[in-house]
């Protein structure tokens, strides 16, 4: 028992740092991959996976590990997506604030729900969020938009979460882990 | 490190989302007072950008040899026979271009002809494929040697191998955004066929942009060549853009010559008189000013 104790105690500058890379790790995925995705591989409906990978990012980091995923960051994030994607300028920001806010109030009840419920969940959040972008697009640009993109950023968001909920689920036990530091 | 207590940062925490969520609204609608602000701050952060893109695709394009090939890995086979029969096809082409060519020279000598100055032009390595839901654009690297009069590449033409796939919307220090013709907000007049009926090009955000106010007595044939027109004096005329293709009835679309999906090389023509045009407003002076010698 008192052993037990001593381990705990010991907190050196190298444990901090790893403790700290770990509490960092879900935010600068979030913003790297953001990046990533603008790499030319020439694969079509790369610019419908930017927002999908986002909304994805936010919504699971929120569920599992808010404090690694602070609004500052989000809001950053989607005002780094508007400057890339040529969005008006902090749509994203305020959509992804929103889906963050929703995801943290109804935190209690998701957080027990099966891998396949979330899923459904999220694609819901991720419907209502894109109908949402597309509205406030329309209004700010003075025009109705074609629903078709709406539709495929919708799909795309619905079939890459599993993917990129596989990944985080990994970096959540593993790299990101900070109780594992 | 600064020590509170538990109660109040709980409650900072609690104020940070909301706090975040006015200022993001601030910045709508300061983007929206002010539309050149989003412009600068996109191209300073395309800037910063750019030579990290331009490291990271580099192995990218040594790997495809430039050719934009690995989203087409899945149809190597298809696309070779395409290929096979196109080259068939081109070789007999090649001879009567050879023979065309000879007899336009014969016809130009004949009427004293004076062939229009070429554009200025530069090559831009695509570095970034960028774009949203509603936006297509590339993010292109400029040569060093473009560095300091990057202020007139806004308006450039940029086209691949084969045919115009865009326009310079934004240009900064190193690099330069090119709004592609697939564009919601793209529209570029063009004369079709070879009596270059006018019509406008107007891009759908799909593979295929559609053609919009042809003559309704005379519908764009199907398989009709696509040049840029004058129209307007926003493009220098004809320059290739595509094929005329009906999806469906009265429904025509262009398909694009240029490889919009797999873009590597691009060339940024300059065509000094016609910039102002499509650039934004608030950019750009609507007149060219008048050389002034220092």
């Amino acid at each position: 028992m008192a052993r037990r104790a001593s381990v705990r105690r010991e907190m050196n500058v190298w444990r901090r740092l790893d403790m700290a890379s770990r509490y960092a790790w879900p935010a600068a995925l979030t913003v790297f991959g953001l990046l990533i995705i603008g790499v030319p591989l020439g694969l079509p409906g790369l610019a419908a996976l930017r927002p999908a990978y986002i909304m994805a990012c936010v919504y699971f980091w929120s569920l599992y590990r808010p404090s690694s995923l602070p609004a500052p960051v989000v809001a950053l994030a989607g005002l780094l997506l508007d400057l890339l994607g040529m969005s008006p300028l902090g749509m994203w920001a305020v959509l992804l604030l929103l889906l963050q806010g929703a995801t943290l109030l109804a935190r209690r009840r998701l957080i027990g729900l099966s891998f396949l419920q979330n899923w459904l969940v999220f694609s819901g959040f991720a419907a209502m969020v894109s109908l949402l972008a597309w509205a406030l697009q329309s209004l700010l640009d003075l025009q109705a938009l074609p629903l078709l993109p709406l539709a495929v950023q919708i799909f795309v968001a619905l079939g890459v979460y599993p993917l990129l909920a596989w990944m985080f689920i990994k970096a959540h036990r593993g790299a990101a882990a900070v109780e594992l530091a | 490190m600064l020590r509170l207590s538990v109660p109040l940062r709980q409650a900072l925490s609690r104020l940070t989302l909301p706090v975040m969520l006015v200022l993001s609204l601030g910045a709508v609608l300061i983007g929206r007072a002010d539309q050149g602000l989003a412009d600068r701050l996109r191209g300073a952060l395309d800037d910063v950008l750019a030579p990290a893109y331009a490291l990271v695709s580099a192995p990218v394009v040594a790997l495809e040899h430039g050719s934009g090939a690995i989203g087409q890995l899945f149809s190597l086979e298809a696309q070779n026979q395409q290929l096979r029969a196109e080259n068939a096809k081109l070789l007999q082409w090649q001879s009567v271009a050879m023979a065309l060519a000879a007899q336009n020279d014969a016809l130009k000598t004949a009427l004293n002809y004076v062939p229009t100055p070429t554009p200025e032009f530069f090559t831009a390595h695509v570095v970034a494929d960028l774009g949203g839901v509603y936006a297509r654009s590339v993010l292109v690297s400029l040569p060093p040697s473009m560095i300091q009069d990057s202020g007139k590449l806004v308006g450039a033409i940029a086209m691949d191998g084969r045919g115009v796939a865009g326009r310079v919307v934004e240009a900064g220090g190193r690099s330069a955004r090119v709004l592609l013709i697939t564009d919601l907000n793209s529209r570029i007049p063009v004369a079709l066929g070879v009596h270059g009926l006018s019509a406008l090009m107007a891009g759908t955000n799909g593979a295929d942009p559609s053609l919009l106010y042809w003559a309704p007595g005379k519908p764009p044939a199907e398989g009709d060549m696509v040049l840029t027109s004058a129209e307007g004096g926003a493009f220098p005329p004809g320059l290739p853009v595509g094929v005329v293709h009906y999806d469906a009835q009265n429904d025509p679309v262009v398909l694009p010559l240029a490889d919009i999906d797999g873009l590597r090389l691009l060339w940024l023509f300059c065509y000094p008189s016609n910039q102002p045009v499509l650039a934004p407003e608030h950019d750009v002076p609507k007149v060219a000013k008048p050389h002034r010698r220092h």
